[in-house]
């Protein structure tokens, strides 16, 4: 092959080597591609929960009454049942007595903003949270075990022995929460936002 | 918690192998020196190995599965009831080795198979759906080193406290996880959430509300700490991460998230983890405010005329660390102390300052200034805001150590009523 046959063949060689290399100009002026800059819309990891578990575990209760089951409950009931599975570690009437002090929270005080220690009538904003924290982890030796009349009843109990609500309430879905707690009032959202201040 | 404690014991006592008991022995030889030995003659009276004069001369123990701390080194943490606080005097950086993190639950450590947890997200989402441990894990991954601070971290009384007593809740790892806007955007959240509720799988059931732009910030699922799977107290197999947030919405164990345009108002965001700022109660402080502590010297340390680095940490939970002061004459003037890089936002930062003590009796101070401005107050300033009932929560009060003439280190104990 002489010198002149080698320049006819690499011409158009050439030529599409240009042709390419423009054909691929605006791809180098983009990132390299590869699998860590791509993200998919979804990853498709997971799967759909189904409404029975969802239900299982969705027990929670909002101070807008969003969460309450149905059932029902009394003071009277709540007394009894108050005794027998809270008693133990918050006192047979809730009240923490001056030196000595109880396994659990001291639960009923008088209402004043002031007083010792933090009960539900002085320092407790919402009667819903009541029910969802007692639901979900009362009594402490056996969390969960409450039923939802029993939890009812129990809260009326303690929101009467808090001189909140009457002896002759019947309390359910519909009017715990509208119970206005005394110490609602004083909560305010922290609205600090950084900066020199102390606040 | 003491109940699975003892029944760690017995698998322990049950596997015991030569080289534990090599190493059981040789701590044992150690302990007495430092009076752990509630009786002195049982110690006496056990064979214990010599520890040779030139380890160059004996040929020491093979390599093991797993690696411990040398038989001389006794970091623990100090555990009570409902917590256990980390040994912050011992450390010498930033990252809280895993097992000495501190520990805060409100209903024991649950025992959780990580093949059968799972994630329900729902609520106001396109899409309700659950997710494995396994799940989670494909997502693409972040690694992101930072605090981690029980909000009710402040103790005083007496001066033999040392740094773990008075602030032991407060912690730092190194995590990994999922970014939770990854989660968030696989489901599809409504433009009506403004909250989301995080719920545990522990007997709590604990639930705290999170803004849903924290979720869009830097809020994580993470499910490893220090490069191995998180440690059954700090959330095992996955937790919430909210870097800066107080300990308490970093919710453990995480089994449940529901998107909501309304805040719960759970227990642990009302009748807890609020506190009064004067007639008023103060909730929904999610942000740590900045704060600092010279971990060396401090009680029971003694120092020595001549030299001494000061040593301590500093964080915010707004951001990082823009400096930190020393001040070696009761709080007169204050000097600048040397940052170690990199200083990272929402996490502890490690400072030093060299400082040649004459053998005076002084008080040593540390105060730190984060990125927002904000300088760590006294606890006579957090009063003067908030008035005298301080409560426990979100204090930050500047720490001060007195050194006495003989090179005793002790706690300033400070009253405000």
């Amino acid at each position: 092959m002489n010198k002149k046959t080698v320049l006819i063949l690499a011409c158009p060689v050439m030529l599409l080597l240009m042709s390419l290399k423009t054909a691929f100009m605006p791809m180098k002026a983009q990132l390299p591609l590869t699998d860590s800059l791509k993200r998919p819309a979804k990853f498709g990891f997971g799967r759909p929960a189904t409404a029975q578990e969802i239900a299982a575990w969705d027990i929670d209760v909002r101070p807008d009454g969003k969460g309450l089951p149905a059932g029902q409950g009394d003071v009277k009931k709540g007394r009894v049942l108050y005794a027998q599975k809270c008693a133990m570690c918050h006192g047979v009437d809730g009240i923490e007595k001056p030196g000595v002090k109880l396994p659990g929270n001291a639960l009923v005080g008088d209402t004043s903003a002031t007083s010792k220690p933090k009960t539900i009538g002085n320092y407790w904003p919402y009667a819903t949270t009541l029910f969802d924290y007692m639901r979900r982890a009362m009594p402490y030796n056996m969390p969960g075990s409450l039923s939802n009349d029993e939890v009812y009843s129990i809260t009326a109990y303690l929101l009467n022995a808090n001189k909140i609500i009457k002896a002759d309430v019947v309390l359910d879905a519909k009017n715990l929460y509208k119970v206005v707690m005394p110490a609602k009032k004083l909560f305010i959202m922290d609205d600090r936002k950084g900066g020199p201040e102390i606040k | 918690m003491e109940k699975s404690g003892n029944k760690d014991q017995k698998v322990a006592t049950g596997k015991i192998s030569r080289r534990t008991l090599l190493g059981g022995v040789i701590a044992a030889a150690v302990l007495p020196v430092q009076s752990l030995f509630a009786d002195e003659k049982l110690a006496e009276n056990s064979i214990l190995p010599e520890i040779a004069d030139d380890p160059t001369k004996t040929v020491g123990p093979g390599p093991s599965p797993v690696g411990k701390r040398s038989p001389f080194e006794q970091s623990v943490r100090k555990p009570s009831d409902i917590s256990s606080r980390t040994p912050l005097q011992d450390l010498h950086s930033t990252i809280t080795p895993a097992d000495l993190h501190f520990e805060r639950h409100h209903a024991g450590i649950p025992t959780i198979d990580p093949a059968k947890h799972e994630l329900l997200i729902h609520g106001l989402v396109e899409n309700p759906m659950k997710f494995t441990l396994a799940d989670i894990k494909r997502f693409p991954s972040v690694t992101r080193t930072c605090f981690i601070e029980c909000a009710g971290n402040f103790r005083t009384g007496k001066a033999e406290m040392t740094p773990q007593d008075i602030l032991g809740l407060t912690s730092q790892s190194e995590w990994t996880g999922v970014m939770l806007s990854t989660i968030f955007n696989e489901v599809g959240i409504s433009d009506k959430a403004k909250w989301f509720l995080a719920e545990g799988s522990d007997a709590a059931i604990m639930t705290r509300t999170i803004p849903i732009a924290k979720a869009w910030d830097d809020a994580m699922i993470v499910y490893a700490q220090n490069g191995e799977a998180i440690r059954p107290e700090q959330g095992y197999p996955m937790r919430l991460l909210l870097p800066g947030f107080e300990g308490n919405m970093n919710i453990k164990w995480l089994r449940r998230i529901e998107l909501s345009e309304e805040p719960y108002m759970t227990r642990e965001e009302t009748s807890k983890y609020t506190y009064p700022v004067k007639d008023k109660i103060r909730m929904f402080s999610f942000e740590l405010d900045a704060r600092s502590i010279i971990t060396y010297p401090s009680y029971p340390q003694k120092v020595n005329k001549g030299w001494v680095e000061i040593r301590g940490i500093a964080w915010s939970g707004r951001g990082k660390v823009e400096k930190v002061e020393v001040s070696t004459d009761a709080g007169k003037t204050w000097q600048l102390a040397n940052l170690q890089e990199p200083v990272l936002s929402k996490a502890h930062t490690y400072f030093r300052y060299l400082w040649d003590w004459k053998g005076e009796a002084t008080e040593i101070l540390s105060r730190v200034t984060d990125e927002t401005g904000y300088l760590q107050p006294t606890l006579a300033q957090l009063a003067e805001a908030r008035g005298v009932n301080l409560g426990g929560y979100h204090m930050n009060p500047i720490t001060a150590w007195q050194i006495k003439n003989d090179g005793t280190v002790l706690f300033k104990p400070e009253t405000i009523k």
